[in-house]
């Protein structure tokens, strides 16, 4: 068949369409990659590397992240094999000892049976995944976010942590955001912008024009919680 | 004077052969960063105004050249044609210098002085330093005066892009690159001809491109900047040669800002050749057309690796990618690009002089050539060393650095940089290539050879590396970044005693895990200085652990100094003490006060009667 690549994953012998990611193929045919920075609709980036799969053959494979990989002719995928998973569980172990306020995060921490964390426990409240970034740049056409710095010191923001004139406040960055679902103790509840729910530290607003702001969280587990 | 045909080029060479008066002597002077750093500006204007006050001016003449290799012994003065080397000039002797020269005598209290018989040794060939290397890139230094196009062109340069004009065929010059076996010189080592054939074959579209990366980032190395700095030309030649081979039809040299002389020498380079028609359109009236520009790197270590290169020369943050695709297929702009190193585009005119055939002669099996390492840290000799591909770490280390710097005896070098890694002396019979340094766990990289002795403590080096690198990693994929921080975190812990054995057994894992799952070469290799320790060096981090010790005396909170009965009360120690923790009568023992100590190792060094001890 024209346009169309023939490829092993997990052992059966398919064929998918010529420019997809192993993800999508992986996904087309039902076996599952667990995905943070992935979203459909977004540029692949790569940045979380907990959708790597193991490709090629021992001793000469090796793992790569399959949201930006291509999908080539002849190529052997494994996306579940012992090498991905222990990658997989040392991530989410990273992850969680990061961000353990992150709702999915400790959901995909379960799926995988992580029961302990042996890092310096640490609050942080972005994982650096970039969907934000993307989000602002790809979807809403505004640019107002982006990264800075390197290495630890890699943040996002606005250019000089300035109010950015691009910033419409449509609240698509914390819609995406994977890490800020649970961070919404908000210390002062009538600034928050549906008063549970706050990005603590939004990047691109400043704590005042909340109330102009949309939630699309719905339903918003902060706010469900604080029903109760 | 825009030269028009090769033959016009021809006639220049000739022109410039004549002038060349082999009965003159020449005071070849290093002055390249190095060099400059430690006083090459003064013996130049000393040896100028010998010449003038001495009128030898027409017998003898000044060559101020690029760093030639041997820093450790900057200043020097090198007479060609004999070859007599004078180490560590001062200006005051400068004349004698120059006096001798114009009469073909040698001042013999002044060259280098055999470690063991004192014996006078004054030609550079016998210095044992020079003795064992085969400088093919290196020696050009000395030859060239790099702010003068004419003098790379009367040492023989720009003959081999003449031949490759001349023979007008990219076919036969892409066999020769693969002929000669050369490898890039990187670090990963990625046969050069097989990069050009494919950048050949890529559709010509609109336009191509051809990037030198010299970028050099790791800390230790200074080989690039080396070469730019004393050699432009040959860089541009190379590059120049690629382009009539692969159809490219711009070059960009990627130099590091933090490399100011490199800079300036390159564009008095490209303005030169420029203008004698060497670059630009229709290249000395052939159908090529080449140009060449620079573009400065602003001091990121990731940009070194080639996709997040081309980011940053698009003008975006340095980032790397995924490949697939390669940037042979998708480079800069989208457009095919061919990316090489400095060291890489050095070796493509001697290719092409000599022969793929005699280039492929020197070195090993699959590894041929030469190659250039800095040749740094507890070492008698340091400075760049050229050497066959193949010689064994022992002959580097011992026979051309010299040996220990100091009383302790050397435990490992750690080659490749930040994110190579160690190899103990039990391996130094090791060759020197790229295959059999990835076995022994640490890679070529760009050439750095940092030396360690006992008084170093691989705990603390793998710490520094890491450090370095939770810095310098782009940040991008979460493993690198987190990974690295996190394996810091436990080094740090380990080197400050509150290290356990679960410790290890995670920085282990964790190392592995980052080794595996980040995108580009850098975050895959970073984990590299806790794994080559851990494999080589395991005791050493169990001491650390479970005795709570640093046997090298290097980690602080693990040690404790202590003045033994060696101490004659002469207050030396008590006088350097910064922090007044050492107390005694005069020509009674002194104490130290463990709770005041800071230790800064101030008393060790004032001691000379070896009654400090560190425990």
């Amino acid at each position: 068949m024209n346009g169309m690549i023939n490829m092993t994953l997990n052992g059966l012998a398919v064929s998918v369409e010529k420019g997809m990611t192993i993800l999508e193929a992986a996904k087309f045919y039902g076996f599952p990659i667990p995905t943070l920075c992935h979203m459909e609709g977004l540029s692949p980036y790569g940045a979380c590397r907990l959708c790597v799969v193991e490709i090629g053959e021992a001793p000469r494979s090796k793992l790569v992240t399959s949201c930006t990989y291509p999908v080539e002719e002849g190529i052997i995928v494994r996306t579940a094999s012992t090498r991905v998973l222990r990658a997989r569980r040392m991530i989410l172990e990273l992850l969680l000892a990061s961000c353990p306020q992150s709702k999915i995060i400790q959901d995909l921490a379960a799926a995988h049976d992580i029961r302990q964390q042996r890092f310096r426990q640490e609050h942080e409240d972005c994982i650096l995944c970039g969907l934000c970034v993307r989000m602002c740049e790809e979807q809403m056409m505004a640019k107002a976010i982006g990264f800075r710095y390197r290495g630890e010191k890699r943040s996002i923001g606005t250019p000089f942590d300035l109010h950015s004139e691009e910033c419409r406040l449509c609240g698509a960055c914390m819609y995406v955001c994977p890490a800020c679902q649970l961070r919404c103790t908000y210390t002062e509840p009538d600034k928050a912008i549906c008063g549970g729910c706050a990005n603590l530290s939004p990047p691109c607003v400043e704590k005042e024009p909340f109330d102009d702001m949309m939630c699309y969280m719905a339903p918003c587990v902060a706010c469900e919680i604080k029903k109760d | 004077m825009r030269l028009n045909s090769l033959e016009a080029f021809a006639e220049l060479r000739a022109d410039l052969f004549n002038g060349m008066e082999d009965a003159v002597r020449t005071l070849v002077i290093p002055a390249g960063t190095c060099g400059r750093a430690s006083g090459a500006e003064e013996v130049i204007q000393a040896a100028r105004k010998a010449l003038l006050q001495d009128g030898i001016a027409d017998s003898v003449r000044v060559r101020v050249t690029g760093c030639h290799g041997f820093c450790e012994m900057e200043p020097s003065i090198l007479v060609l044609p004999d070859g007599v080397f004078y180490p560590r000039v001062k200006p005051e002797d400068v004349e004698r210098i120059a006096l001798a020269a114009s009469r073909s005598e040698i001042v013999e209290e002044l060259v280098w002085a055999d470690a063991d018989t004192s014996a006078p040794i004054p030609l550079q060939e016998d210095i044992p330093f020079f003795k064992k290397q085969r400088r093919a890139i290196l020696s050009r230094s000395e030859r060239v005066n790099p702010e003068d196009i004419e003098s790379y062109i009367a040492s023989g340069g720009y003959a081999a892009l003449f031949k490759v004009l001349e023979r007008d065929d990219p076919e036969w010059v892409i066999g020769e690159v693969k002929a000669s076996g050369l490898r890039g010189r990187g670090g990963a080592g990625f046969p050069t001809g097989m990069k050009w054939e494919m950048l050949a074959k890529q559709p010509a579209g609109d336009g191509k491109y051809l990037v030198c990366n010299a970028d050099e980032g790791d800390p230790g190395a200074y080989m690039d900047r080396s070469v730019l700095e004393g050699n432009p030309h040959i860089i541009l030649e190379g590059m120049l040669i690629a382009a009539c081979a692969t159809g490219a039809t711009e070059g960009i040299i990627y130099v590091r800002n933090e490399y100011p002389l490199a800079i300036k020498h390159l564009h008095l380079a490209l303005e030169q050749a420029r203008e004698l028609g060497l670059l630009g359109h229709n290249i000395l009236g052939t159908d090529y057309s080449f140009d060449i520009r620079v573009v400065r790197g602003a001091g990121a270590f990731v940009c070194g690796e080639e996709t997040a290169l081309i980011r940053s020369i698009e003008g975006s943050m340095g980032e790397p990618r995924q490949r697939p695709p390669f940037p042979i297929q998708r480079g800069i702009h989208g457009k095919p690009t061919s990316i090489n190193n400095v060291e890489t585009w050095a070796n493509i005119p001697i290719i092409l002089e000599q022969g793929a055939e005699l280039f492929a002669s020197v070195g090993a099996e699959r590894n041929s050539g030469t190659k250039i390492f800095s040749l740094v840290g507890k070492i008698k000799n340091t400075g760049l060393v050229e050497v066959p591909m193949g010689m064994t770490i022992q002959e580097i280390v011992y026979d051309i650095g010299g040996g220990p710097s100091g009383d302790s005896n050397i435990k490992a070098v750690q080659t490749g940089g930040p994110s190579g890694g160690c190899i103990p002396a039990s391996r130094f019979d090791l060759p020197i290539d790229y295959d059999s340094l990835a076995r022994a766990g640490s890679i070529m990289g760009s050439g750095g050879m940092i030396v360690m002795d006992g008084r170093t403590c691989v705990v603390d080096v793998a710490r520094y590396f890491m450090g370095f690198l939770k810095d310098e990693s782009c940040g991008k994929c979460f493993t690198c970044r987190k990974g690295t921080q996190r394996m810091y975190e436990l080094l740090d812990d380990i080197s400050s005693g509150k290290g356990t054995v679960e410790h290890l057994d995670l920085l282990e894992k964790l190392a592995l895990v980052v080794k595996d799952t980040t995108m580009c070469g850098l975050g895959q290799t970073s984990a590299n200085p806790v794994l080559s320790t851990l494999r080589y060096f395991r005791e050493e981090y169990l001491d650390h652990i479970e005795n709570k010790r640093c046997p090298a005396g290097v980690c602080k909170p693990l040690i404790r100094y202590t003045i033994n009965e060696n101490c004659t009360g002469c207050r030396a120690c008590a006088k350097n003490c910064p922090a007044d923790a050492i107390s005694g009568e005069r020509k009674q023992r002194h104490v130290i006060d463990a709770e005041k100590c800071i230790k800064c190792g101030n008393c060790l060094a004032a001691c000379k009667f070896n009654a400090v001890e560190v425990v």
